[in-house]
């Protein structure tokens, strides 16, 4: 027999790092030192090529004629491929089709890729990409949401959610304000730039190391575009240099190229996106287009509402069916709206194919409603959190637009504390006072919910597998489908893992995602990471468990309720073992010590036909109080303290929880503020790298900044430990910021009108109406007051 | 042939292509993977290295400062100390790092080591002076690091704790727990990790100091296989004869705009002639009337002598691009690369300052307001080089104010610039000089508006005239930083802030006017 392990730590206390525990990140020690290993920082197989793709320079057009000489002559070029090199799909949609690979024909946005070179420096492939003649026959380029709803123009058809009788509510009510906003798209700007490598294996196949949220679809794309059946692909994703949602589908082009590359040349491949050709060639947040009509009551209360949210798709259908989905099922946030009807369009526009992004359009419904509350309070001469407070929903008002009930109604008790907690009441007087006192500088301040729906909301992907081996040590390897971009879902599964067996958290090592070991795995994203993948190694942690006790059953001749796993041991009747040693015995006795979980998420449906269902297991809620500082002069701003209380339910890592929580929120900031997607009137991304597109930076952080979780808090579903998704819910925190700004300047009307501020509220924005405001003021000191000038419109 | 130190170990280049930057080379020709490509412009830290050059002001010691990598070229590392992260893998881990670890200040990773860099250099400067940095210190350290995970406010903690601990060497440092993490102790890659860099002995080493001074009297050349050159005088005669020689060579100075050339549009720059090794170009002069930058003199170095004389430089300055840009950047190279959102010439021209031109054929001194031709045309010669800028000082009713506007307050590129320059008699302008960046094609005075306030009262009136006058000089474009009429808007209340500043008076409770008033 061969000798088993000895040397191994033994201890019989309690274990460390459990779930609940402020374990650190898997690889923390890594990162700080530099040897965390990214997709260009793999060693480099021999004879490494490195890709890059002739981009198109219209918005759409036809390409009449494509002369790829001097591509092919250009120094270190060693292939250069077209469309109709490819032996398999050429369309490489995720859900839909619509996303060509390549094309030599039709080209709908600036940059869409047009062929593919292999060389033998990155440089060089990149500079003899941009030499290749082409020329169009230029067509009509749509470019916003609007004008791709006045031309009907859409990349799938609209659907609408109602409830009740909307019209004869609105009619009825004793006030109706209707309004329209823009609210921006968003880059990603995940600080790892798209990069994959492709090796050819010995079979006919590739293996694909990638920067990706998906896996599984890169396997299955690959797959398609190469002709292959899967099982000849695999796919491994150690870590993301971030995500964000921006690598859910947006790393498949890269992968497919690549792969057609590698099988071409029969040489491993790189293809590592510039962070300017990343800019211009992948997916963002769509920005959307949006309008309310509603109707309330002298205390605000909604009465009904009319909403409409209107994405810009881009040219193809990507995931914005189920994003504008989502940002329909947002349209309400935490209200109530009353009898209701909201309506969603996809529309296409000769732009980037817009994309997954934290919130997955969730945050662009709600800005609607959001932005409805302040407008209410304008008009009735409320504050705006009063208003909040009497439409959120609760007991008696609980069912949403799309019917389903809320259940767990956390978020009248959660805003009441961080209203007592942020000193709400008595900073709004102060603020008031100030505002009165200064006429350059004027302050605002917001306290708004966020209420977020969990489950992928289309059904089937509400699935996930794990992959448990306990080793002959005590050592246990967990694998599982969901991928590491920096969110710790990696360190929290590792802490399910240990607190299952009651083992210290150093005694599991989590390895890199891979197709071969947990297949047909969904994306790493709808912040069900943990959900999903915690439950599915706890199954698998279960299956092992069961076989040790029945093992301890049998052997000592106890009752399976006799048998304990605790303090790194376990418990036989009246019998200790330490962990390893059991574990060994059990090795011994031919027990396996392996297993797969799977779980798949109970209880949601949702009928599209009806518009009705719960397509959520549950809601994670949040509150933040924001206070900014706005000069009236220049439009600059600045975030001063912000206090947020979160749901988390019950927390797996509050250290990796909260910073979600605080990294969500400043990506949601950015986006409402300083995040400006600029485009040329030929549809040419302007804000293309960071020199001009301006995420925050440090100085960005509000110098008061206090994040809390909300106690006492379990998760009502049996989800894992009782736990709560984290990874989206807190960028919507920030539409605080954005309400905040609203309220500093609406200072200057004496709070009566309520400021028509689109986002990203850039300097120049806040100032346009600073300026619009004083002339509402204006207008009104001369004409008298009345209550038409605040915002109003006519509905698209 | 070039010649530095790494990470401890001396260094030599002879082939290279000069347009290669740092990062590619410690990327793909050492293969040390450790420092990150994120945007290859010098915006967004993922690259941070610290480099080291022996400093006068620290008696011959080496001062560290962190430099954006993927924007830097490798023949500026001639003569100087490069450390990167890959230094920091022995035991005891830096106390920069042990803090990240312990505030949880990273997620995914990928800006992490960047973050390390500055702060390393922060935590190193504040171990030279022996004083810990402050609040305002750490955020300027890090003003040139893109975090998109964590919201920053774990690496400020991280920062601030940091600084205030010693990095003790291989004898007594604190051994850190790994209680709770997944990772073991990570061993050194011993093919590039100096031995014994575990401590900050090797920083100050006097051998490798003595050898940096030696090297960077030499002048070095590069030459690529396919012929492209740098060069790096180290006189100014040397630099003459390159000029006419080489009329046709770039002139490099910090780079942080030149390389974009390289690393942004591809081009392949055939020819490049460094500044950094002339002595003369670093020199800064003052007196009672005036002061005197050398063209290579950095933002850094000029910071504080500017900030004394006039106080608006100072915030001004520290957001004039990041500390990494800072740390390099210099203000010949803001003037001579004549775009119309530089932060400098509007500031100096409102100060009438003047600009020395150096050629074979001598020196001439020209305002510096004649400089500008046009968008990125100037009256530079091709065998001239610019060797300095002279600031006349200002009399006590005299004053400047510089009023920066972006997107965002750290590294961001001005929308507008205004800087105004007032003489003032009691209640009177007696004389000014206004100048707007990011209104015009160059860094323009605005003449006009100067005439509607010179010898008038300084008052609201005469500023709502002063504003109509800029609306008729003034045609600003749209671009991706402000369209053209809020540029207008924003250059005319900038006056009106002017005015609200000057004439808060002491006495009464000042108002805060800016946002950066406020806190």
């Amino acid at each position: 027999m061969r000798k088993l392990p000895s040397n191994i730590p033994r201890t019989q206390e309690a274990a460390r790092g459990l779930a609940g525990t402020q374990a650190f990140h898997d690889s923390a020690w890594k990162h700080v030192r530099g040897q965390a290993r990214y997709i260009d920082d793999i060693p480099e197989p021999e004879g490494l090529l490195h890709a890059a793709v002739g981009q198109s320079s219209e918005a759409h057009a036809r390409i009449t004629a494509m002369d790829l000489s001097a591509v092919k002559a250009y120094p270190g070029v060693v292939a250069v491929l077209t469309v109709e090199d490819v032996p398999g799909h050429t369309d490489i949609g995720p859900v839909f089709p619509g996303d060509p690979v390549l094309t030599s024909d039709l080209v709908e946005y600036v940059g869409q890729p047009l062929f593919a070179v292999a060389a033998t420096t990155h440089r060089a492939a990149r500079q003899a990409a941009r030499l290749a003649k082409v020329s169009y026959e230029r067509l009509e380029a749509v470019l916003t949401a609007e004008a791709a709803l006045e031309k009907q123009l859409f990349v799938r058809p609209d659907h609408t959610q109602q409830r009740g009788d909307p019209d004869a509510a609105l009619a009825d009510a004793p006030h109706r304000l209707q309004a329209q906003m823009h609210v921006g798209g968003q880059e990603h700007f995940y600080l790892e730039g798209q990069a994959c490598l492709v090796e050819p294996t010995e079979d006919a196949g590739v293996f694909v190391h990638t920067s990706s949220q998906h896996p599984s679809e890169i396997q299955k794309l690959v797959a398609e575009v190469l002709n292959l059946p899967i099982h000849e692909i695999q796919v491994e994703v150690r870590r993301m240099g971030g995500g964000f949602g921006g690598k859910e589908t947006q790393a498949a082009p890269l992968a497919c190229i690549s792969a057609l590359l590698a099988r071409h040349t029969g040489r491993a491949v790189k293809y590592r996106m510039a962070r300017l050709d990343d800019m211009v060639q992948t997916g963002k947040r769509h920005d959307f287009y949006n309008t309310y009509d509603i109707g309330f009551d002298d205390d605000g209360i909604l009465r009904g509402a009319d909403l409409m949210v209107a994405g810009r798709c881009g040219f193809s259908p990507d995931l914005s069916d189920a994003i504008v989905d989502r940002a329909m099922f947002h349209a309400d946030n935490g209200y109530s709206l009353g009898e209701a009807r909201v309506v969603g369009h996809r529309c296409k526009t000769h732009t980037v194919s817009n994309t997954a992004f934290r919130g997955f359009g969730g945050p662009q419904g709600m800005m609607i409603i959001e932005r409805a509350m302040d407008d209410i309070a304008r008009h009735l001469g409320q504050d705006p959190l009063d208003i909040r407070k009497r439409n959120i929903y609760g007991p008696g008002r609980d069912v949403t637009h799309y019917g389903q009930t809320i259940e767990q109604h956390v978020l009248p008790e959660l805003i009441e504390q961080l209203e007592t907690s942020s000193d709400y009441r008595q900073r709004r007087d102060e603020i008031t006072a100030f505002n009165r006192q200064n006429t350059v500088i004027k302050r605002g301040l917001s306290l708004t919910p966020v209420k977020f729906g969990i489950s992928f909301t289309a059904k089937h992907l509400n699935q996930a597998g794990a992959l448990v081996h306990v080793y002959t040590d005590g050592s246990i390897h967990l694998n599982h489908g969901g991928t590491e971009m920096g969110q710790g879902l990696y360190i929290k599964v590792a802490q399910v893992v240990a607190a299952a067996f009651q083992v210290d958290l150093e005694r599991v090592k989590v390895s890199a995602t891979r197709t071969d070991k947990v297949p047909n795995t969904s994306p790493t994203a709808a912040s069900s990471g943990t959900d999903l993948n915690g439950m599915a190694a706890l199954d698998a942690c279960e299956t092992i468990k069961q076989r040790l006790v029945n093992y301890a059953v049998e052997t000592y001749g106890v009752n399976a309720d006799a048998v304990a796993f605790a303090n790194n041991q376990v418990q036989v009747g009246e019998q200790r073992f330490d962990w390893a040693e059991f574990v060994q015995q059990a090795y011994i006795a031919r027990v396996s010590l392996s297993s797969s979980g799977f779980y798949s998420t109970p209880k949601i449906h949702y009928d599209r036909a009806t518009g009705q269902g719960r397509p959520f297991l549950y809601f994670a809620n949040g509150a933040a109080c924001s206070e900014v500082v706005v000069d009236t002069l220049t439009g600059e701003y600045k975030v001063m303290r912000v206090d947020i209380l979160h749901d988390v339910g019950q927390s797996l890592n509050p250290a990796i929880d909260i910073g979600q929580i605080e990294g969500g929120f400043i990506q949601g900031m950015g986006w409402l503020t300083t995040e400006e997607l600029v485009f040329s009137e030929d549809g040419r991304l302007l804000s293309n790298g960071p020199a001009t597109y301006k995420i925050p930076a440090v100085s960005d952080t509000p110098p008061d900044f206090r994040v809390a979780l909300l106690a006492q808090s379990p998760n009502r579903e049996a989800t894992v430990f009782r736990s709560k998704a984290v990874g989206e819910p807190p960028l919507m925190l920030a539409i605080s910021v954005w309400c905040a700004l609203r309220d500093a300047v609406a200072s200057l009307s004496d709070y009566r009108y309520s400021p028509p501020l689109d986002t990203p509220a850039t300097p120049e924005r806040v100032l346009a109406v600073v300026t619009a405001t004083q002339r509402w003021v204006d207008g009104n000191a001369t004409a008298g007051l009345n209550d038409e000038g605040a915002p109003s419109c006519t509905h698209a | 042939m070039i010649k530095f130190y790494l990470n401890g170990k001396p260094q030599k280049l002879t082939k290279a292509d000069p347009n290669m930057s740092v990062l590619d080379w410690l990327r793909t020709e050492k293969r040390l993977t450790g420092t990150k490509e994120g945007c290859a412009s010098g915006d967004c830290g993922a690259c941070t290295v610290t480099i080291g050059s022996p400093d006068a002001a620290q008696s011959g010691q080496l001062r560290y400062d962190s430099v954006n990598s993927c924007i830097a070229l490798v023949g500026s590392l001639h003569g100087k100390h490069l450390i990167t992260v890959d230094a920091l893998r022995d035991e005891p881990a830096h106390p920069v790092q042990k803090e990240m670890v312990e505030c949880h200040g990273a997620q995914c990773g990928f800006c992490t080591p960047g973050i390390i860099m500055s702060l390393f250099a922060l935590h190193t400067e504040s171990a030279a002076t022996g004083s810990a940095p402050n609040d305002e210190a750490v955020l300027e350290s890090l003003s040139g690091n893109l975090c998109r995970c964590t919201g920053y406010r774990p690496i400020i903690d991280a920062g601030r704790k940091a600084c205030v601990q010693t990095w003790e060497g291989n004898s007594g440092g604190t051994v850190l727990n790994r209680g709770a993490a997944l990772s073991g102790p990570i061993a050194a890659d011993s093919a590039n990790a100096a031995p014994g860099l575990s401590g900050p002995a090797w920083l100050q080493s006097p051998d490798m100091i003595a050898d940096l001074l030696k090297i960077q009297k030499s002048e070095a050349n590069l030459r690529s296989h396919q012929g492209y050159r740098y060069n790096t005088p180290t006189t100014l005669a040397s630099l003459r004869e390159l000029r006419v020689q080489f009329p046709e060579a770039r002139l490099l100075a910090g780079g942080t705009d030149l390389a974009l050339e390289i690393t942004q549009q591809l081009k392949d720059l055939p020819h490049l002639i460094a500044l950094g090794g002339i002595e003369e170009l670093q020199a800064i002069h003052e007196d009672d009337d005036g002061i005197y930058l050398g063209a290579a003199v950095t933002y850094r170095a000029l910071f504080h002598k500017l900030a004394e004389r006039w106080p608006h430089f100072g915030p001004m300055l520290e957001r004039l691009g990041s500390r990494q840009i800072r740390n390099v950047g210099t203000i010949g190279g803001n003037v001579g690369n004549a775009s119309p959102i530089g932060d400098m010439p509007p500031a100096l021209i409102a100060l009438g300052a003047e600009l020395e031109l150096d050629s074979s054929d001598g020196v001439r001194r020209i305002p510096l307001e004649t400089f500008f031709h046009g968008y990125k045309q100037t009256d530079l010669r091709a065998n001239e080089f610019i060797r300095g800028v002279w600031i006349p000082a200002s009399a006590t009713d005299e004053q400047l104010l510089i009023y920066k506007i972006s997107k965002r307050m750290d590294d961001d590129i001005s929308a507008v610039l205004g800087a105004f320059w007032l003489k003032r008699d009691g209640e009177h302008i007696v004389d000014c000089r206004i100048a707007f960046g990011g209104m015009a094609a160059t860094s323009k005075r605005a003449l006009g508006a100067e005439a509607a306030l010179r010898r008038q009262p300084w008052n609201s009136a005469s500023v709502s005239a002063a504003i109509a006058a800029l609306e008729a000089e003034f045609q600003p474009m749209t671009d991706v930083r402000g369209s053209a009429a809020y540029r207008l808007q924003v250059a005319g209340n900038l006056l009106r802030r002017a005015l609200l500043e000057t004439s808060q008076s002491t006495s009464e409770t000042r108002q805060p006017l800016m946002v950066t008033d406020y806190a």
